[in-house]
């Protein structure tokens, strides 16, 4: 029996795995993946910003000292009349400020042969009125005023804490939803993508007749088992090859991204810092991989089910919404449990093995109680048993009725054959 | 001995009874032919004995012995439908299933390239499926049904689908696994495709067995008078002379040759007599009925009763 088993895994297996388009799914992905995510960053550090001329035309004389250049742009002062400025091939934009500008501030014009872009004029605005603000508070003739306003300037950060049992770890919710976010996805993916590989394998051997010759060497059971272990491997292979892919970057290219950041957002960067730390991934990829796997073995048990019935893809539609119906809901339901991991719903939610695997997955993230998690997994351990039980009896039947498009009630009366 | 006994088998499906009582032996080292029209509940027959289906009720036994999960390793079996994994490359393929019946990988390979250089196929090893023409598939099949050296071959509508050289050959083949020792069942709606290779045949008809026998007895049976006349002379003097002994005559196809029904085998001799001085006789022989007269007339038969 282990024998037979063990022949099938493997034929299923090495047939998939060899495929190229197993292949270059396995290997693009990630790197779509990584690429998606690293290049808004290689952008900002590759386009080095054009240097815009800018020529000031001050005619209030306070501003244009306070003006300071950047990598972006330069302010040039000029004698030149607005007009011919404005002609002029040696400056990008022309800057105007009215006589009046500290008793009227919006006598202050900007032309740019080019839209300009809004962070240029935040720029430019907040300059001048720094300018404007600096010049109006010198009127009050406040004795100290470089030291009181050093003394009042605040920038402010925010650090949150979580509570956790005893020791105090630096978190960001932030961070952990997009880690549920992306963990949920990826079961969900996995499950749906593997799930139905079984099910279209197994119309597809109906078709073609080979189940007769398998069957009868070998029981009809074992081959279902066979099967969804066999694309299970092939699941299990990818996971492991991404798994390593995750473990360099996280290893070794997040480091190396920080570096680029450093300077940015203190806060970013420690949430970043957080998630970057390879054990705690490592862990949370871990127990993906099992929720993955048993989810996988639920789901494809119902597909199994399934594929048996029907002669063609077709006619799988409509029975194939007993599973796709429940993962769709699950996924909905784990993007709510990403937001609120600890909610009472969230928690049912992730017992109940229809929906355990994606909303388990939203909730690990930030944390679960590991009585929770073993529960939540001795509950889809048995479920997956109870399915792979029931599924095998519909399947012994099912592989051999052809033409009849059958009912679910069909379904429950081949479960119920001795 | 029998190989194979399958007594009083029922199985019914919802609103359809498949087998109603079916009881088959099939002796040692013989050719069976298992006959019948389409849905007639042959390929669910063949399924219970190769333990895929369970009767409802009847026994099975193999060798003597109960059927079991364990005896379908020494049947092989060859499905009406046939079916390999069409991505598969051959020579695995072939390896796989020798596999699944329990020969070592080895073993198989060995013994594959034995088969396949006898039917001439060695080429095609690392072909995939796929790129097989549907007679080259069926050949790949054949000895995929065979390799496993299996006591009892069922071969469900063998020869359709070959052309008439390889089904010449696929027969040659059949035989020698006979002669080494091999039972073969034969199931089939295409009586005259196997008549002449089986020793013993069941008639089964609308789930029931109606006609069960060794070939040489039935063709006995149901011979019903008729003969095969070659002559030179005048077919009227014939006509006339012979009239008092038959039912009735008629011209086979050429000339100087008639059919004729005998009225009962006691007027053979005074027929012949009768003939011999009415014309120069060639050839006197009975005519056997093809098994699908014996199929017709058995249905016939049954109906009337």
């Amino acid at each position: 029996m282990l024998k037979d088993i063990s022949l099938i895994i493997s034929r299923e297996y090495y047939e998939r795995v060899q495929r190229k388009s197993f292949i270059i799914s396995t290997l693009l992905m990630p790197i779509l993946l990584i690429a998606m995510m690293a290049l808004p960053a290689l952008m900002m550090i590759w386009t080095t910003p054009d240097n815009k001329k800018i020529a000031v035309i001050d005619n209030s004389a306070i501003v244009l000292p306070a003006l300071k250049s950047t990598t972006e742009m330069t302010f040039v002062p000029t004698v030149l009349p607005v007009d011919s400025a404005k002609v002029s091939e040696d400056y990008d934009a022309v800057l105007v400020i009215g006589k009046d500008v500290v008793q009227n501030p919006s006598n202050v014009q900007f032309y740019s042969h080019e839209a300009s872009s809004m962070q240029t004029e935040q720029l430019i605005c907040s300059q001048i009125s720094s300018a404007v603000e600096s010049r109006r508070l010198l009127k009050y003739n406040i004795a100290n005023l470089d030291k009181i306003l050093a003394e009042v300037k605040a920038d402010v950060q925010m650090q949150s804490f979580r509570l956790d049992e005893g020791d105090e770890t630096e978190t960001s919710t932030m961070a952990y939803y997009f880690i549920s976010l992306i963990t949920m996805m990826i079961l969900y993916m996995f499950i749906m993508l593997y799930g139905q590989m079984v099910m279209t394998s197994i119309i597809e051997e109906k078709n073609n007749r080979v189940l007769e010759v398998v069957v009868s060497s070998v029981k009809p059971a074992h081959l279902m088992i066979g099967k969804i272990a066999g694309i299970g491997c092939v699941a299990l292979t990818q996971m492991f090859i991404w798994g390593v892919l995750i473990y360099v970057f996280t290893a070794f290219g997040m480091p190396m991204l920080l570096d680029d950041m450093a300077g940015g957002d203190m806060s970013a960067l420690a949430a970043v810092q957080s998630i970057g730390d390879v054990g705690y991934i490592m862990g949370v990829f871990a127990t993906m991989t099992l929720l993955m796997m048993l989810g996988y073995l639920f789901y494809s048990s119902i597909y199994a089910a399934i594929g048996a019935a029907v002669d063609n893809v077709q006619d799988a539609s409509q029975l194939q919404s007993f599973a796709i119906v429940p993962i769709i809901a699950g996924l909905i339901f784990a993007m709510s449990a990403a937001t609120d991991p600890n909610s009472q719903i969230a928690f049912w939610l992730s017992m109940i093995p229809f929906t355990s695997p994606m909303v388990m997955m939203a909730r690990v993230p930030a944390g679960v109680p590991s009585w929770e998690l073993a529960l939540s997994m001795v509950i889809l351990v048995a479920s997956v048993v109870i399915m792979v039980w029931l599924s095998a009896k519909i399947y012994r039947v099912g592989i051999f009725m052809y033409g009849k498009k059958p009912s679910i009630k069909d379904l429950i009366r081949w479960a119920k054959y001795k | 001995m029998n190989i194979l006994e399958a007594d009083n088998i029922i199985k019914d499906y919802t609103g359809h009874r498949a087998l109603d009582n079916v009881t088959v032996h099939v002796p040692e080292g013989s050719i069976y032919g298992l006959l019948g029209p389409n849905g007639a509940g042959k390929t669910t027959l063949i399924r219970i004995i190769n333990h895929i289906t369970a009767p409802d009720a009847g026994t099975v036994s193999f060798c003597g012995k109960p059927l079991t999960a364990d005896s379908v390793s020494d049947i092989g079996y060859l499905p009406e439908e046939r079916g390999l994994y069409k991505k598969m490359k051959v020579g695995d393929q072939a390896v796989f299933f020798a596999r699944l019946k329990g020969l070592s990988t080895k073993e198989a390979t060995v013994r594959l390239k034995e088969w396949f250089e006898r039917l001439e196929i060695s080429g095609w090893w690392n072909k995939k499926v796929e790129e097989l023409s549907k007679g080259m598939a069926q050949k790949v099949q054949f000895i995929i049904t065979v390799l496993h050296r299996p006591k009892l071959l069922i071969f469900d509508e063998p020869f359709s689908g070959f052309d008439p050289i390889n089904a010449n050959i696929l027969k040659r083949e059949i035989l020698k696994l006979r002669d080494e020792g091999a039972t073969v069942i034969f199931s089939t709606h295409n009586m005259s495709s196997v008549e002449e290779l089986c020793d013993s045949i069941t008639l089964i008809n609308k789930s029931r067995n109606i006609l069960t026998g060794r070939v040489d007895d039935l063709r006995q049976r149901f011979c019903d008078g008729n003969y095969r006349l070659s002559y030179n002379g005048d077919t009227q003097v014939l006509a006339d002379a012979i009239a008092p002994f038959v039912k009735d005559w008629r011209e086979a196809g050429q000339p100087g040759e008639i059919i004729l029904n005998l009225k009962d085998d006691e007027a053979r001799r005074p027929l012949i007599a009768a003939a011999n001085a009415a014309v120069d006789i060639k050839t006197f022989e009975s005519i056997l009925p093809t098994m699908d007269n014996i199929f017709i007339q058995a249905v016939n038969n049954t109906q009337n009763a």
